[in-house]
């Protein structure tokens, strides 16, 4: 029998990386029974490697709690423990969508950061009751009160009774459990013999079990051997495991109205399993699907060469293997003159990109070249045709071309009075237009309106390095613009280097075309015949530079003792010719290509 | 039998050296007490297996080469010579020459060794500069150099000497000098050897230690082109990328190595090209003394590599040693070893191409390169290939 939804908390963990949300969430199941201390390793909840190293949660995950009250009532309590980060926003506000109450978790000694924002805003459109709790007050830095304040002044929150505790110590604990079920709403709604009616929160593949989908009940129930359905795309399948996380598996006979859980339902193939969707009884399904369903959209993309043309078919396997678990990923095979054969991805964001990239290097050991990231532009054609732009390379005729517009972001930073002057300046280098400047304290609060292209080049990296990494940073997709933008080509020996083109503002194009050039004069060794490289738009040459020929490349002693190791060498250029490029009537070392991609731009 | 290139040489390698100079990467090895019987007994043991795998050769020219073979006790060269002259044919003309240190110890024992046969010397003179001398780690000063050159000039009707150039600091002004006052020490072969730093040298990890620079690109083809020009007004222009000839003084030896004839190669790490039955061969003898020296005292079998090669490999080597020649390589030749056409395993575009740009030129039977070619060697040899 499902528990009376009175009985039941759903609610999730709001907070920025490192303010200690997973340690948080680790003591909540330790002090519920949910483990063992010997079975508590640390962040029980982040899976993968990436996810307990870079200290930020991929997949949604569940646990159910019991914890028994001052009441004397054993509560249900479901934790979610969200994605954290903008690129899946979309998955976040379906996670938050699962819940009725948030945990706002600050860390005491830092404050409020830029990203804890966006996803508090978030929970507030799904109409959440959020509950801050002050963390980490056993360090010895820790400013309960100025934490505070903060939460008032930059969120507009009444902080005054918000939790302090500690994840690491334990400090608190008892009362933030007590505080979830007096203070955080059980499940509105919910009625146990109306049609099923499920959100699939989310999904991953597990090499037992096949796809593992995880729910939250909203109407009926969802039972072992029941026949059901997909309202996105109308698949149907039969449940075969029905359960909760303790963390651990326990299986169930059904999930009931207002409760979370999984099922397995014999699926092979994650992109079956949308999250956002509506799960429903197929004989019995209900009137309407759940709202906010939208499917993912790739917002970055790159491509991926492995470095050595063998290793083609793995990176193409790996792909495979990433894609079981991550729907959002998008590949295509692509075939670069400079690079050779691989692979076009598209991503949820730049964060997105940075993890599949780690995977492929961590779990499937392939050292990858990336291309420069690039977003999706629109070009509306003279012919009144709207073409969406995916790859630089494929770029159209100028002459076709009405107007070209890009994706724009309204971002959001904060940053330490000190450091204000050089974000502003770099905001305004990258196009940036500013829509809000507010004082939080000792810190700047910016709100700016960005192209994508100018943040997915290198970005984060700088504003990390002019704040001295104390500036935070969050974004939002802001629509499309139009914009003067261009096709900047990148020519050796008057031929184009496909792996270089770029779409660049017409008033950065001879900078950074400029840059592109000297670098790769510095790049590319001396060859028999000089080597012209030419920075163009459309046909229009805008900057040039020449790699002068080599003057000598002779050995002065070759004699009968010499011959078989000269021969030996030469086998090896002519091996090594096979990773040579031919531009004009030279050969470029790929090299040179792939360490031009890699340098930032400076 | 009968060979398309019939005349061999035979290269003699003496592994020993007083001292070992920073810049050299050859086989050679420091040893106190040499014990000469016993190396005359593996050299001879090993002429005599060579002998038995390739019968009625006639042999063209003799090379001991090294290490420093002017060490050598001019009785172990002479029963050298011998035995050769008992197992092969001899050529009338045929070239007997021997690496020498130009030091005043060796140079007094040109005498014996003219005696024993040798009627060519090869000097590693290196420089005329004392200071230069001492930073190539050589034994000799420029007076002791020169004097070895007069003896060699008195005994020999033939020798040769090199200099190495493009050292670290040297300008052009301080080659050319140089280089013109060896101009009257020279008697219609000189061998001019640009700066090389090899790996496991001295001077190798020096040089990377960033404790002295040596001319590179621009600057070292200026040294080069202004040697060609000098040389070729005084009629001594390069036969080879390294070496220079009045007419018909060219090393016999060398040019069976660039003409990609058959040699045997005896001795520690000596390398040979053996044609036997038809096939060509690769052969390399143990590098180290002591093992060489016990497995030649055995059964004169120190060889250890003897591998066939493939018309692929034996087209390659031909090419590139070939292509150092000024004469070019010969087509037919290449065709030969290539058991193909020219143009099977070259790209003809990129010849012709490098024909538009004068750095090659093609007659009916060889290609050879210009100057500007042969700056180039090492780039044009994989750039032409297939």
């Amino acid at each position: 029998m499902s528990k009376p939804l009175e009985h039941i908390r759903n609610f999730a963990i709001i907070a920025h990386i490192d303010h200690g949300k997973s340690t948080l969430a680790d003591r909540l199941i330790q002090t519920c029974g949910g483990l063992e201390e010997r079975e508590m390793t640390q962040q029980v909840l982040d899976n993968t490697d990436i996810e307990r190293e870079r200290g930020i949660t991929i997949k949604a995950q569940t646990v159910r709690l019991e914890y028994t009250a001052k009441d004397g009532i054993t509560y249900q309590l479901n934790l979610m423990d969200t994605p954290g980060h903008v690129d899946f926003s979309y998955e976040v506000s379906r996670s938050l969508a699962s819940c009725e109450g948030s945990l706002l978790v600050v860390d005491s000694t830092q404050g409020v950061e830029a990203q804890t924002l966006a996803n508090v805003y978030m929970a507030m459109e799904n109409d959440h009751e959020i509950m801050p709790v002050i963390n980490k007050i056993d360090l010895p830095s820790a400013d309960i009160n100025a934490a505070r304040t903060e939460i008032e002044d930059v969120i507009g929150l009444d902080a005054s009774d918000a939790v302090p505790c500690s994840g690491k110590t334990g400090a608190g604990i008892p009362d933030l459990l007590e505080a979830i079920v007096t203070r955080l709403p059980p499940p509105h709604g919910g009625d146990h013999d109306a049609p099923t009616k499920a959100l699939l929160v989310d999904s991953w593949y597990d090499i037992y079990l096949g796809v593992v989908v995880l729910v939250r009940v909203i109407d009926g129930t969802l039972r072992k051997n029941q026949k059901i359905k997909f309202m996105s795309n109308g698949a149907t399948r039969t449940v075969d495991r029905v359960g909760m996380f303790t963390p651990k598996h326990v299986l169930l006979d059904e999930l009931g109205p207002g409760e979370m859980g999984f099922i397995t339902a014999s699926i092979k193939d994650i992109s079956e399993t949308n999250v956002g969707d509506t799960i429903t009884d197929e004989k019995n399904p209900c009137s309407e699907k759940l709202k906010g369903f939208k499917p993912s959209i790739p917002m970055v993309f790159c491509s991926f060469y492995p470095a050595d043309a063998g290793d083609f078919e793995k990176l193409r396997e790996s792909l495979g293997k990433v894609r079981l678990n991550d729907a959002s990923l998008h590949y295509e095979t692509e075939s670069s003159q400079a690079l050779g054969l691989g692979f076009r991805c598209g991503f949820l964001g730049l964060l997105h990109m940075e993890i599949i990239q780690e995977r492929l290097d961590r779990e499937f050991d392939l050292d990858l070249i990336p291309t420069a990231p690039s977003v999706v532009y629109k070009i509306n054609m003279t012919n009144g045709e709207q073409i969406t732009l995916y790859n630089p390379v494929d770029m159209p005729e100028v002459q076709k071309i009405e107007s070209i517009e890009e994706p724009w972001i309204k971002a959001t930073i904060l940053v330490p009075d000190e450091f204000l002057g050089g974000l502003l300046q770099l905001c305004q280098d990258r196009r940036g237009v500013q829509i809000e400047l507010t004082y939080v304290g000792g810190r700047a609060m910016l709100v700016y309106r960005l192209p994508l292209n100018e943040v997915v080049f290198d970005f984060y990296d700088r504003l990390k390095s002019i704040s001295k990494g104390y500036a935070s940073f969050d974004y939002e997709l802001d629509g499309y613009g139009e914009n003067n933008l261009v096709k900047l080509e990148i020519r050796v020996n008057e031929e184009p280097v496909d792996a270089l083109a770029m779409i660049v503002h017409r008033e950065s194009a001879e900078a950074r075309g400029r840059g592109m050039c000297e670098r790769l004069k510095d790049l590319i060794p001396r060859q028999m015949f000089k080597i012209a490289i030419q920075a163009a738009i459309g046909g229009k040459i805008i900057a040039r530079e020449n790699v002068s020929a080599m003057r000598k490349d002779v050995t002065a002693k070759c004699y009968g003792g010499d011959i078989t190791r000269k021969k030996k060498l030469l086998e090896k250029q002519k091996k090594g010719k096979a990773k040579m490029r031919q531009y004009g009537n030279v050969e470029i070392p790929q090299s040179a290509f792939i360490a031009a991609l890699k340098m930032g731009d400076d | 039998m009968s060979h398309p290139q019939g005349q061999i040489g035979i290269y003699i390698h003496w592994p020993f050296c007083l001292a070992k100079c920073p810049y050299c990467d050859f086989n050679s090895h420091i040893r106190e007490g040499v014990d000469d019987q016993a190396w005359q007994e593996g050299y001879i043991k090993t002429l005599d297996h060579y002998a038995a795998q390739m019968p009625g050769r006639t042999v063209r020219s003799v090379f001991f080469g090294g290490g420093t073979p002017s060490l050598m006790k001019p009785s172990v060269v002479e029963s050298i010579l011998e035995r050769i002259q008992k197992n092969w044919r001899i050529a009338n003309d045929i070239e007997i020459t021997l690496e020498a240190n130009p030091t005043s110890v060796e140079a007094d024992k040109f005498v014996a060794f003219r005696a024993a046969g040798v009627n060519r010397v090869s000097l590693g003179v290196q420089s005329l500069n004392d200071d230069d001398l001492k930073f190539l780690g050589r034994e000799h000063n420029a007076a002791e150099a020169l004097k070895a050159i007069d003896i060699a000039r008195e005994n020999f009707e033939r020798y040769s000497f090199d200099l190495i150039y493009a050292r670290p600091d040297q300008t052009l002004a301080q080659w050319e000098a140089e280089l013109r006052s060896a101009l009257p020490h020279i008697n219609g072969h000189m061998s001019l050897y640009q700066l090389t730093i090899e790996r496991r040298t001295p001077f190798y990890m020096a040089h990377a230690r960033g404790e002295f620079a040596i001319p590179k690109d621009d600057l070292a083809a200026d040294f080069y082109t202004l040697t060609q020009e000098i040389m070729s007004a005084e009629g001594l222009p390069a036969y080879e990328v390294s070496n220079h000839v009045a007419p018909n003084q060219e090393s016999a030896h060398n040019m069976i190595y660039w003409r990609y004839g058959d040699y045997i190669g005896a001795g520690p790490g000596a390398h040979g090209r053996l044609t036997i039955n038809g096939q060509k061969h690769a052969t390399r003898e143990h590098s180290a003394p002591e093992i060489w020296l016990e497995k030649a005292g055995a059964n004169g079998q120190a060889a250890h590599e003897y591998e066939p090669l493939s018309a692929d490999e034996r087209f390659m080597e031909a090419l590139m040693m070939g292509l150092r020649l000024a004469e070019g390589v010969s087509k037919a030749a290449l065709e030969r070893e290539g058991e193909c056409m020219l143009e099977d395993k070259t790209d003809r575009a990129k010849l012709d191409e490098l024909k538009a740009q004068g750095w090659l030129t093609e007659t009916d039977t060889h290609i050879k390169l210009e100057v500007e070619g042969l700056l180039r060697l090492n780039a044009i040899v994989p750039h032409i290939l297939k």
